[in-house]
């Protein structure tokens, strides 16, 4: 069963230097929340942007992860 | 129904709806909180859409999912185009893009998106499109 630590590590490993918050919303280990800021969103459409959120899990989001639901920005303020 | 015929049949769907939403349940039984505040927000704007549930053969999402590219449902399409699940739907509900995508004005009092009956549908309930 997943948890909301190894999504989060996940998110981070394949978007690295992002800022990743996950959410267990049932505490089921099915239903979570991730909040993803990242530069390598710069320069794409939200769709886009959710997108690479999603394909971090592949087949697993609809499968053993029922629903991820996203939220993304950009860091305001300039590169780190 | 051939899993082609059911591809076909989502493609057209999609085509010749201008505002196209492949959902958990119905509009007025959705079956999934992230469908049912999904088609509020259509319903807030106040503009006809299609809707399709995708609950009573599994092969509609598999093919859907496969035609998109994108993994969880709802979906919402506006001329034949993927506009995004829920979240990106709400987030453009509240932000006045999705009524300025769909030329519609933004309501004075935007209404927060809630659904308004929350009662889960069981599954295999007829079918009521508008």
């Amino acid at each position: 069963m997943p948890s909301a630590t190894e999504l989060k590590r996940r998110i981070e490993a394949a978007l690295p230097g992002s800022a990743v918050s996950v959410e267990d919303l049932t505490g089921g280990g099915d239903h979570f929340r991730a909040e993803v800021v990242s530069e390598r969103f710069d320069g794409l459409s939200r769709l886009e942007q959710h997108r690479l959120v999603y394909d971090v899990f592949g087949s697993e989001v609809g499968g053993p992860i029922h629903a991820l639901s996203i939220k993304t920005s950009i860091p305001s303020g300039g590169t780190p | 129904m051939t899993n082609t015929e059911i591809r076909d049949f989502i493609a057209s769907s999609i085509d010749e709806n201008p505002v196209m939403l492949f959902m958990k349940g119905t509009p007025h039984q959705p079956a999934c909180g992230f469908s049912a505040r999904t088609s509020a927000c259509l319903n807030a704007l106040g503009v006809k859409y299609a809707a399709l549930d995708i609950l009573p053969d599994p092969r509609i999402r598999e093919e859907l999912s496969s035609l998109s590219g994108w993994p969880t449902i709802p979906q919402l399409f506006v001329d034949g185009e993927l506009i995004g699940g829920a979240d990106i739907v709400i987030e453009m509900y509240e932000s006045g893009e999705l009524a300025e995508k769909l030329e519609v004005e933004q309501p004075e009092d935007a209404p927060e998106p809630e659904p308004q009956q929350q009662r889960q549908a069981p599954i295999g309930l007829e079918n009521r499109l508008d």
